[in-house]
């Protein structure tokens, strides 16, 4: 069975979150730069598991630049056998998915798997438009995925719930919380990475559909207005009068 | 020139839906909704008050199956030439709208916070980095598709006569089988919610959930808790809210017995109004609340419910 991840970076929560060039672009000075925690501990560790119990090859695939070959090697020393970097900056979805269906599409994978979002940009797209490229079923939202030969069982969420459902290989699947637990890389794992093939492929040529033009920060809190514990009618009073909350 | 609004309707229609034609109507032109399934066609000419003039409701598609769908909204985009696609950014959403975009080689825009400005073409704000900054996404395809963030606008009645006709969508079959679904009853879904009462570690076990519910009720609420709270048992995964959990921006957020970490508040900053019961006064959330009460859960939570058990007596 040969499964596809797709990894992307984000910026560490504890980054400090800033705007260069008159908020036109990401401040990336002093930016930590982590697998995206979604691809990481959901898709990732169950399509190794996966490969684990079943057999097969797991390859990781990202759009960008050299500059992302950290976390490239942190995904291969988690257990991956091989990974793929489309030499690009991913400027949007469209452009990031198309590149890996392009890549896909000659190397016919039973499984892609992406993780739910991209905490940074928060689209939640590039798995349905991967989709869509290469014409498959798409099961956004995957909190299990289970394979029974060809076929594959995989819990979603859906609107105030969660439902079972089944679908034949190949598909791509959005990958949530509950999907696997987080794997700690081992010395063993970080050694084998290093020699482990990373292939670096130019990208195709495709126009993006959107762009970023420029950012704002939200203004700081207004400090908090401390209330009496033993004055709950206060409280209320404020949240109905002033914040019209109630 | 038509704008086309897909919603779901699979359990009737609610505020989400109401919002998007509302912000539909607020683009300009004639007001299309798109929505498969079985609901009743008298619900859905309730679109009318809020300006939609025609609902056309693909009846044989009946599972929430991106693919097909997909192929329903982009046969009634042809149909009505329309070329804005608006959709209410929720799970479902998430899983049409970015095939659609390739389908219609459409930009989208997920999870705009804003109405679109002329400035540059078409241009839409959304939130990035987990709430804390806000980016403007400029479109630079003819057709676009909106996908908007619930609770960023509120719905407006603007009548209008509402036609709901059947549509053939060409769907064909759905490659994916569902086996069972499991829905939690008379709950109020987490994401749409306007007001959320929240709990965490601080309320030491299960057992005293109780004074979080009975806020909850009295107010309408829906109840969330943190990451630990879920991950330990205390309360259903569902609930758990942040960075890895679900991302919600009520209007009213109350935080009882919740540290503040940087991973929870990037779920819940998009609030309107923060409310952080807690007995350290060095509890991280006072700096992103609105009001802070500094005292134990315990004591304040139901203190804070007979209070607007009062008010709402007082006020009917
Ligand atoms: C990568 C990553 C992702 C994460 N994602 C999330 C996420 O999505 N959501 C999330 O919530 N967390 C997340 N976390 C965990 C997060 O860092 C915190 O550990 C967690 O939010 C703390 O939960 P808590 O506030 O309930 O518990 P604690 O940190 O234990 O805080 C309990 C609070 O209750 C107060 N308290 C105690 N007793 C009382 C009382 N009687 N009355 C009033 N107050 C009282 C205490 O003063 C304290 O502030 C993540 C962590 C990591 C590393
Ligand atoms: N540059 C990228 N390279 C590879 N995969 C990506 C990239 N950006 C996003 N993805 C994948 O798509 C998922 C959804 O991303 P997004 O649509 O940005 O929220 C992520 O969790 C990744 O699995």
């Amino acid at each position: 069975m040969k499964i596809l991840v797709c990894i992307s970076k984000s910026p560490d929560t504890t980054s400090k979150i800033a705007f260069t060039d008159g908020n036109t672009k990401f401040d990336e000075n002093g930016v930590q730069y982590i697998v995206n925690p979604y691809d990481e501990w959901y898709a990732l560790v169950r399509a190794l598991e996966l490969k684990e119990t079943l057999g097969g090859t797991v390859t990781i695939i990202t759009v960008g630049s050299a500059g992302d070959d950290s976390i490239i090697r942190k995904a291969l020393a988690i257990g991956a056998d091989e990974a793929v970097r489309i030499d690009a900056e991913a400027k949007d979805a469209y452009f990031t998915a198309s590149q890996i269906a392009e890549y896909a599409k000659e190397n016919n994978f039973d499984i892609i798997l992406t993780g739910k979002e991209t905490i940074n940009y928060n689209g939640s797209q590039v798995g349905g438009m991967i989709a869509e490229e290469l014409d498959l079923p798409f099961i956004s939202l995957a909190t299990k995925l289970d394979i029974n030969n060809t076929t594959a069982t995989l819990e979603t969420e859906i609107v105030g719930g969660v439902q079972v459902v089944e679908v034949q290989m190949p598909f791509v699947a959005s990958c949530a919380k509950g999907m696997a637990e987080q794997r700690i890389p081992n010395m063993r794992g970080i050694m084998a990475a290093r020699t482990k093939p990373l292939t670096i492929i130019t990208p195709k040529n495709i126009s993006e559909f959107t762009s970023f033009t420029s950012y704002t920060t939200p203004a700081p809190k207004t400090a908090c207005k401390m209330i009496d514990p033993s004055n709950m009618d206060e409280l209320v009073s404020l949240l109905h009068n002033e914040a019209k909350v109630i | 020139m038509s704008t086309i609004v897909y919603i779901t309707s699979s359990n009737g229609i609610g505020k989400s839906a109401f919002e998007a034609v509302t912000y539909a109507k607020k683009i300009g032109g004639e007001v299309v909704v798109v929505t498969t399934g079985t609901c009743d066609s008298s619900i859905l000419a309730t679109l009318g008050e809020y300006g939609a003039t025609k609902v056309l409701v693909e009846r044989s598609v009946t599972t929430n199956d991106a693919q097909q769908v997909t192929k329903v909204i982009a046969n009634a985009v042809e149909k009505t030439s329309a070329n804005t696609i608006i959709f209410s950014h929720d799970i479902n959403a998430k899983a049409i709208a970015p095939r659609l975009s390739v389908r219609l080689k459409a930009g989208l825009v997920a999870g705009a916070t804003s109405l679109p400005t002329k400035d540059r073409g078409f241009t839409c704000s959304v939130n990035v980095f987990s709430g804390k900054a806000f980016g403007n996404v400029n479109v630079k395809t003819e057709k676009r598709i909106i996908s908007l963030l619930p609770n960023s606008i509120q719905p407006e009645i603007s009548s209008a006569n509402c036609s709901v006709e059947d549509f053939n969508g060409n769907a064909g079959e759905s490659k994916i089988k569902i086996l069972s679904t499991k829905k939690p009853e008379g709950e109020i879904a987490l994401p749409e919610a306007e007001l959320v009462v929240s709990a965490g570690r601080g309320m030491k076990g299960p057992e005293n959930w109780g004074i979080v519910e009975d806020l909850a009720k009295v107010l309408g609420a829906a109840t969330a808790c943190s990451r630990p709270v879920a991950d330990i048992g205390w309360r259903p995964h569902h609930e758990h809210v942040g960075q890895t959990g679900v991302a919600i921006r009520p209007n009213l957020y109350i935080a009882a017995g919740i540290s503040g970490a940087i991973q929870h508040l990037a779920g819940v900053n998009g609030s309107k109004v923060i409310v952080a019961i807690n007995t350290d006064a060095d509890a991280p959330f006072f700096k992103a609340a609105d009001y802070g009460v500094l005292g134990d859960v315990f004591e304040v939570l139901p203190r804070l419910t007979e209070a607007l058990k009062k008010f709402k007596a007082s006020n009917n």
